[in-house]
Formats: C-alpha cells, structure tokens, sequence
C-alpha cells in the first residue's frame, strides 16, 4: 500500500481518444498507428463502445475523438456518435475523408456529431495520392464539401514532413478555397511508422523555417476567418513536447481490442502490461492500474530531469520518444538539450541534411510483417 | 481592437458552452479543445446571444452581482474571448 502522501494526484481525464479499427483503405508511409498493427485483430463490439464511453464520461472525459485507422469503416459510427452525443461529450470525427458519402454525412449530422477533422496527404493529386498509397485526392475534396455543405465546423489536418513541407502555402490556399475552419499543419512525430520512415520523413532546418514564416503570415492574414495550428518538429528544439500534457493526466486512448493506454504510441514501450477494458473498469484503468501510474508525477525522473525547474511544463517529454532512441523508456527525452542523448538527435538532422536516395516503406500488412522478421 | 459598446455579440456557433458536472463549471468546447471557465466568464458568455452588447450585459451583470463599475473588466473578457473566436459581433 502507498501512503496517501506519496501519491502523485490523479485528475479525472478529460480526452477520450476511441480508436476503432485499426484498418485503413490508406498506407501512409508515416501512420501513427503501431508498426505491428496486424495483430490486433479483436476488436470491441458496439455494446463494449457504447460502455466505454458512459464510463469515461462519468469519469469527467468531455473531448471524445473517433479516429483509427479509418473510422468510417465502423458501420456502427453514427450509434456511437448518437450514444456519446446524448452523454454531453463534444464528438470528434478524425478521418481520412475517404468513404464518406452523402448518406453518411447526414446521419452524422442527425446523429449529432459535433466536428469533423479531413486530412491531407498533399494539396496536390499526383503527391497525395503517391502518399496515401491509393487514389483518393479527389474524394476529399468532395468529402470536404459535403462536411461543409452539412455545416459541420472543418478542420483540415495537413501533414507535413521532408516531401511535403515545401508546400505549405499550396495547401493553405487549398483550406480557404474549401473553406475550412481550422487548418492544422501537423509534423510527422517520428514515433511509429514515422520512425521506421525517419530518415525519408525528416524535414530541414531550412524547409522549417520556410513553412513556419508561411503559416505566420497567412496566421496574420486570416485572423478571425480561419485558425491555422502549426507544429513544430521536436528534433530541432532544444526542450522536449510536454508529451499528451503528462503522462495519465488528461488522455485517455482506447485501442481497436480495448488496450486503455495514455497515448495511442504507448504500446511500444516494454514490459508495461496495458489493462484492457474488456477486463477492468475504466475507473480502475485511469486510477489505479499500474500503467497509468508509472510515469504519473516526478517521482520516477532521473537526472537531469529530476532536479530540472521545467520538469513541470514538459514532464521530461516523451517516454516513446526516450525509448526508441535510448533504449531506456525513463530517459529524458534526448531533444532536450540538458539530455545525455542529445547526439542522438542531433546525428538524425545532421542527417537530415544530406541528400541521398530515402526509400518509402509504405505502412499495410506486408512491410508490418517485413518489420517483425527484420 | 476595440469593442463597441453597442454591437450585439453572439456566442460562436461553432463552439459549444457547456456546464460540467464533473468539474462543477463551465467549459468551451470546440474542435479538439477545451477552456475551463471561472463563473464569470461563463455569466458573461452566457449573455452573449445575439441581442446583448457589452453594455447591456455590463449592466445586467453590474446588477446581479451588486457591484458597479464592471463594463473594464467585462470588455477586457470579451475582447479576449473576440479574439479567440468563442464569440462574434453581429453587426
């Protein structure tokens, strides 16, 4: 038994990421989703959902976010949707646009859906459809649209990285001709296949500097019409992402098989056993399991985090980022620049800037099982 | 920017206010975000509707809590919360 003393607050989450599938119609070369998706194959039924989401929200999870692999391959979306709608969450679609239809749209919007999230692979056909691995550019912008078309609040998601981040202002032209709400120009995070891809996927300095004087400006520019969101890459910072805002501290991921985690990049790291909900409530899941405490608090930080006077703005960063770099998943995240890694990340955009041929590995079944045999 | 004291202000349709049991207040919800607010802020929110405008609701809100001399502090939220788009001037 811990003392009551001893033991790190535990605040009622307030995110509740439901993945929930983790197959996908696209193969981004730089997917969030664990490199050995395959395996995962059981996933939760509509009752195990519709439960999940009134025990989260009775835990305090207002944010609920419907992601995947591609959520609209879930037939049952539009009943979860209804269902958390009803329970007084603000819902979240996150997808890739493609397989949404007219059909689908008005349901959503019956259902009570809140806002969708359309992302991007290039503001381009010939580049966005390279990189999904599937022809599909023009069912998003047809898929954007109907989302406005419906009135649902757009945010189009844009992911940046070494191929596509030179093309900024082409997709921020393309937002306002779709007249999008929100624009997020995201960053690959080199943590899942975005790792594996590293050394294709990793941007300049210079092609950073370049888009971020870009967003500023059409930030400026747009004031008041549309929110432009830009992010940085964390190899060329010198302090490290306060990572999901602490570890079990607002986030909440539900896996496709019900594995609860503290973010959807968790499962990598090692012998952590990560409850499932099919078996624990999600009380107990947030509260008490031995995951979400491990690395809940200070208590478990070594130097130079430890006596750091910025431990509580970042949390020492990102266990994932620590671990697939150092090895050790209680490191200090080595973009820090206190960090005894630090090298690591800095050979990585040294790197960087060499040119070179940078083969793709498309992220589908066949390279996750090339992945596990090499 | 400054706000005129006579244009009504509508609370943002793409933005969500909301009471929080859990929290025991209100929160703005919207795509991917969330704003945890004082009790304050939220009467203030709560009068945006379209029809209110900063002086009105400094009055009203000057009368319900006994105090006088609100309508700084309250265009100081509000210009905040114009801003950040949690609201809009119907002109």
């Amino acid at each position: 038994m811990t003392t009551a003393g001893s033991k790190p607050r535990v605040n009622p989450p307030r995110w509740l990421l439901a993945e929930l599938t983790y197959a996908c119609p696209l193969q981004c070369p730089y997917c969030s989703n664990p490199v050995d998706y395959p395996r995962y194959k059981n996933e939760l039924t509509t009752d195990e959902w519709l439960d999940i989401l009134r025990q989260a929200r009775k835990l305090g999870a207002v944010q609920l976010g419907f992601s995947g692999g591609e959520p609209l391959l879930r037939q049952d979306l539009e009943q979860l949707i209804a269902e958390s709608r009803k329970l007084g969450y603000y819902t979240n679609l996150i997808t890739s646009g493609v397989g949404l239809n007219e059909e689908r749209v008005r349901a959503f919007k019956e259902a009570g859906l809140d806002h969708i999230q359309l992302s991007f692979q290039a503001p381009f056909k010939e580049l966005n459809d390279y990189l999904a691995g599937t022809a599909c550019f023009e069912q998003k912008v047809e898929a954007a649209k109907l989302i406005k078309r419906y009135g649902f609040p757009m945010v189009l998601c844009f992911v940046r990285h070494r191929l596509t981040d030179d093309y900024v202002e082409d997709f921020l032209k393309l937002a306002i001709e779709l007249k999008a709400d929100y624009v997020e120009l995201a960053m690959v995070q080199n943590l899942a296949w975005d790792f594996v891809n590293r050394k294709a996927l990793l941007p300049t300095q210079e092609q950073l500097a370049r888009s971020e004087r870009i967003a500023k400006a059409y930030q400026q520019k747009l004031k008041g019409q549309m929110k432009i969101y830009y992010v940085v890459q964390d190899y060329y910072e010198s302090r490290p992402k306060a990572c999901m805002s602490g570890w079990g501290n607002i986030f909440l991921t539900i896996a496709p098989d019900g594995t609860a985690l503290p973010c959807h990049s968790a499962k990598l790291l090692p012998g952590i056993e990560f409850p499932n909900v099919r078996e624990h409530s999600v009380q107990w899941v947030w509260e008490e399991s031995p995951a979400f405490n491990r690395f809940r608090g200070f208590a478990w930080m070594p130097e130079p985090c430890r006596s750091c006077n910025e431990k509580e703005k970042d949390f020492g960063g990102c266990r994932c980022q620590a671990y697939l770099l150092t090895g050790d998943m209680t490191a200090t995240d080595p973009v820090c620049s206190k960090s005894p890694h630090h090298h690591l990340v800095e050979q990585a955009t040294a790197q960087a800037r060499q040119s070179g041929d940078r083969p793709l590995l498309f992220r589908n079944p066949k390279n996750a099982r090339r992945l596990r045999i090499t | 920017m400054s706000l005129d004291p006579k244009t009504p202000l509508l609370f943002s349709p793409c933005h969500r206010l909301q009471w929080e049991e859990s929290q025991q207040k209100y929160v703005i919800l919207y795509p991917e975000g969330l704003v945890e607010l004082n009790h304050t802020s939220a009467d203030i929110l709560k009068l945006c509707d379209g029809h209110h405008t900063l002086e009105t609701i400094a009055a009203e809100l000057e009368r319900k809590y006994q105090t006088p001399g609100l309508i700084e502090d309250i265009r100081e939220f509000l210009e905040i919360a114009l801003d950040n788009g949690w609201i809009q001037t119907k002109g």
